[in-house]
């Protein structure tokens, strides 16, 4: 993720709307025109830009939404003689039912299951625009009224030119502030990282049709713009070309930052209208050549540029120093009722993959303010029980109860919500997202702003306290040089402390630490054990998934270990380390 | 609707499902091994009709030029791997491989299309012809990009189906053309009139299902192919050359999709730009077989045959509105089958 919050300054900004606004004061009338289109495309660029960019999920299909808001308020203006105005909330609520059922129908499915429905529902709904009557059919609808702007009639294209750019520039705003916020983290995690949104309490099946739902309702504006700028529609601009034609500008201009719905909708427009006007001379035959051109330097730049034009830009353009933390108030703390009896209990729990029994009837408890440790050979089943119990596997049989309620066939978000913590044995941070961002995630839990706040920029007290948080965790596990390095830059050690601090920062009552030292070099391991220590000194409940004994010795209050699925001795680190079967387990019975 | 419209319609629907089970098949067999999911397999369908068309009249294809060009593209880009590795030695075998095959072939192509040329050699000429575009194909745009995600792959399928059809159109021109029938005759069977060609056009896709289920399911060389897909560092390190199974590959979805070509050209008319819904009828049969399972493909291509020529029959105009909003309930029962707890790759 380039292209954060002011990514070149105050100074380009004053810059980029300065031209943007001088442009239909001075240029001539073919590239005001030209500027209108950038515009328009831009605004479903952008939407694709959160969708595929940032979210992973691709769609060819958002022109037949561009179509959606364009044809509503073609219909009603025409023949039902409606204000525009109201047209565009009436296809903006018929494009936000339309994306919640096909989201809900597609977005469950594996990554490239969406992009092919959506080539199909694409085309379908684009020769729908063409077969019914009512619609006009392949000639389409006329006479669609200007748009009337307080009092002013918008027929020149010059005056349009400013409320295109004006609702660009605005979706422009709300799409950058949604992806610094909280939604925006967990958006960001989406794509590769579903498993560890979902341990940090994010509904991902759900943001994913809110995030879906944001891109078709920014086409279906662009649509509604489109209509009454052309004052007329057909259905040609809505077929799956265009479709294509708008996640080729996500693409080329770079689909992880906002900036890159821009550039690429500037590029790919011009390069069209120079292309079409050079080709037929080249070739010497007329015909759509320009296709050609562009499914090459398609495929050239995936090749060689898999992130599109901006990232190369804005190395070029100074970048602003990110903005400091403030102290802000914590969030509030979660409930922590006085829990009767142990904090999580397991009772019996047995998980089978079909005819292999991973975890066999295993019973054990943690009480409040303990480290237990869960150790065992390779294979004996420990990743597979902590996995039952922060739910990304669902037991076979048995119980496991968090504070006495039962949290067998909760999905993993409802976990993290219920107040468990967890780290990940092979990390799992965002790479390209700050230190900052990522612990931020981790306190998803504790915050409500939703998509709509976050856009319009209502959530900023909220985030401040979110910021706040996350960099006093981050203090916490003593990584504050790193804060606003990428998750990515760091060594293994350090990601593994970083996934400590998001865990922190969700609050949890039970942290679930999966051989957080595994793969660690010595220096590195005991600095994590004086962490933990820490941790354990101010009252944190740990369960600790480990193989290396002299890791786990010195740390754990009580030991549980497993070999072959079965609980193998339970007891202090003391007697574990002299009982006679574990010595058998883990030296093949040389005592 | 009487019997005969019906058993019309039902013939119909089945020739015309099974050539979409070939395209669904090679789209399977594309994914199964590469994981690139071959929107462009239409522009070979449109480039196997159009060559047998040119042969038709006795002149060298326009494929020729396009099977050189993309041979010197292929040698080209070989000889630049060759030198940035330091392996300049290669370079010969590999230009040979590369630019010297596809120019040898468009050579004899060249030469054998004159109007004295039977039917069937033509068909032979036009399949010797599209079918080595396939692995220029991988070389050229797929194989730079072997290691990445599927959405990717995806999104350069887009783009070279983009560059296929405005190649087709430079190509071959924007006329339609027509191919004659391998046979005019037909017979009755309990009053009803099958045709010849229907009959042979459904015989040759159920051989060809059949040969590649049983190829893929059981022999070495079809476990092989599977496993690249899995794994292409491991397949590599258990001896199986990753570059070799992709362009292997893509020769045979070249050949089943211009076969479809050859099949469907007595049926209709093909533009250089037809083959885009032709493809995504087969698609929508490859993905109620889950993009994975033969039979299941084909029985989905043949359910959308049968659909479509029903669907003709009532609704003229919105046969393809039919067809494509059938993949909604088949993508909502696949998504209610799947299980939820899956991390993206």
């Amino acid at each position: 993720m380039t292209g954060r919050r002011l990514p070149f300054g105050a100074f380009g900004y004053v810059a980029f709307v300065a031209v943007l606004a001088g442009i239909p004061l001075v240029a001539p009338e073919f590239w005001v025109t030209l500027g209108n289109y950038v515009g328009l495309y831009s605004i479903v660029a952008l939407g694709l830009v959160l969708l595929t960019g940032v979210a992973g999920q691709t769609s060819f299909g958002q022109a037949a939404f561009v179509g959606i808001g364009a044809y509503t308020t073609a219909i009603l203006s025409t023949h039902y003689a409606l204000s525009p105005w109201i047209n565009l909330f009436v296809g903006l609520a018929l494009t936000l039912g339309l994306a919640f059922c096909l989201g809900l129908i597609t977005l469950r499915m594996k990554g490239h299951y969406l992009p092919l429905a959506t080539i199909a529902w694409g085309i379908s709904l684009a020769l729908l625009f063409g077969n019914l009557e009512f619609l006009g059919g392949h000639t389409g609808l006329t006479g669609i009224p200007a748009l009337n702007l307080f009092g002013l009639e918008l027929r020149n294209e010059r005056y349009f030119y400013f409320l295109i750019w004006g609702i660009a520039l605005l979706a422009l705003w709300a799409t950058d502030n949604l992806l610094d916020s909280r939604p925006g983290r967990a958006v960001r995690a989406l794509r590769g990282h579903l498993g560890m949104a979902e341990a940090f309490g994010v509904d991902a099946a759900r943001l994913k049709i809110v995030v879906f739902v944001y891109a078709a309702l920014l086409a279906a504006v662009s649509g509604w713009l489109y209509a009454h700028l052309q004052r007329f529609v057909n259905p040609t601009p809505f077929g799956i070309n265009q479709g294509i034609e708008y996640l080729f500008m996500a693409v080329v201009g770079g689909a992880g930052s906002v900036w890159g719905a821009v550039v690429g909708a500037t590029l790919i427009t011009l390069a069209k209208q120079v292309l079409q006007d050079i080709l037929p001379a080249l070739l010497g035959k007329s015909g759509n050549f320009e296709v050609v051109v562009f499914g090459l330097l398609m495929i050239v730049l995936l090749q060689h540029a898999r992130d599109g034009v901006w990232p190369w830009l804005a190395q070029l353009l100074p970048r602003a120093a990110p903005a400091p933390v403030s102290d802000a108030e914590p969030l509030p703390s979660r409930a922590r009722m006085a829990t009767q009896g142990p904090l999580l209990e397991v009772r019996a729990a047995r998980k089978a993959f079909g005819g292999l029994v991973a975890v066999n009837d295993l019973t054990f408890a943690i009480e409040s303010g303990e480290i237990l440790g869960l150790i065992g050979p390779n294979g004996a089943g420990k990743s597979t029980m902590f996995n039952l119990i922060s739910g990304a596997l669902d037991v076979t049989s048995g119980d496991i109860a968090f504070r006495g309620k039962s949290i067998v066939g909760c999905m993993p978000f409802e976990i993290a919500r219920a107040g468990i913590g967890r780290t990940f044995q092979h990390v799992k941070l965002v790479p390209g997202m700050s230190v900052l961002d990522n612990v931020a995630l981790g306190a998803y839990v504790r915050g409500s702003a939703g998509v709509f706040a976050a856009a319009f920029g209502l959530d900023r007290a909220e985030e401040t306290r979110t910021k706040a948080e996350a960099a006093r965790a981050i203090a916490r596990v003593g990584l504050v040089p790193h804060v606003h390095d990428p998750a990515g830059s760091l060594p293994l050690g350090k990601q593994r402390i970083v996934e400590i601090a998001r865990a922190l920062a969700a609050d949890p009552a039970l942290l679930l630490l999966d051989e957080p030292a595994a793969g660690l070099r010595y220096l590195e391991k005991q600095e994590l054990a004086s962490l933990l220590r820490q941790l354990k000194g101010e009252g944190m409940t740990v369960l600790l998934v480990e193989h290396d004994m002299d890791f786990v010795m010195g740390l754990t209050d009580r030991l549980v270990v497993m070999e072959f699925g079965e609980k193998l001795a339970e007891g202090l680190p003391v007697d574990i380390q002299r009982n006679p079967a574990v010595l058998e387990a883990y030296l093949g019975g040389v005592a | 609707m009487d019997l005969p419209i019906f058993a019309l319609l039902a013939q119909d629907g089945i020739t015309n499902g099974a050539v979409y089970a070939l395209l669904a098949l090679s789209l399977v067999l594309v994914f199964a091994v590469t994981r690139v999911i071959f929107v462009p397999s239409g522009e070979f369908v449109a480039y196997g009709t159009l060559t047998l068309a040119g042969l038709q009249l006795g002149k060298p294809p326009a494929t020729v030029g396009l099977l050189v060009g993309m041979g010197v593209v292929a040698g080209a880009m070989e000889i630049f791997a060759c030198v940035r590795n330091g392996e300049a030695g290669r370079i010969p075998r590999r230009v040979a491989a590369w630019t010297g095959i596809p120019c040898v072939l468009a050579g004899i192509g060249w030469w054998l299309a004159t109007p004295e040329l039977p039917f069937w050699a033509q068909i032979l000429v036009t399949l010797m012809l599209v079918t080595p575009l396939g692995p220029l194909l991988y070389r050229i745009a797929y194989q730079p990009l072997a290691e990445a995600s599927v959405l990717v792959l995806l999104i350069v399928s887009v783009a070279v189906h983009f560059a296929l059809t405005g190649l087709g159109l430079w190509f071959f021109g924007a006329e339609g053309s027509r191919t004659p029938a391998f046979s005019a005759s037909s017979f009755e069977v309990a009053g009803v009139n099958v045709s010849v060609q229907s009959l042979l056009v459904v015989l040759t896709s159920l051989a060809l299902i059949v040969m590649l289920y049983v190829g893929f399911g059981y022999t070495l060389y079809g476990k092989a192919l599977r496993a690249t897909a899995l794994n292409r560092v491991g397949a590599r390190l258990v001896g199986i050359p990753p570059n070799l199974a992709g362009s292997l590959t893509f020769a045979l979805a070249a050949l089943l999709c211009s076969f479809a070509g050859v099949l469907i050209g007595p049926f209709t008319t093909v533009y250089y730009d037809s083959g885009f819904l032709v493809s995504l009828k087969g698609f929508v049969g490859a993905i109620i077989g889950g993009l994975v399972s033969y039979p299941l493909a084909a029985a989905g291509a043949l359910l959308v045959g049968l659909l479509e020529a029903f669907a003709s029959y009532w609704a003229s105009a919105f046969k393809e509105v039919i067809v494509f909003t059938l993949i909604i309930p088949v993508l909502l029962w696949r998504s209610l089958a799947t299980h939820h707890h899956e991390d993206d790759e």
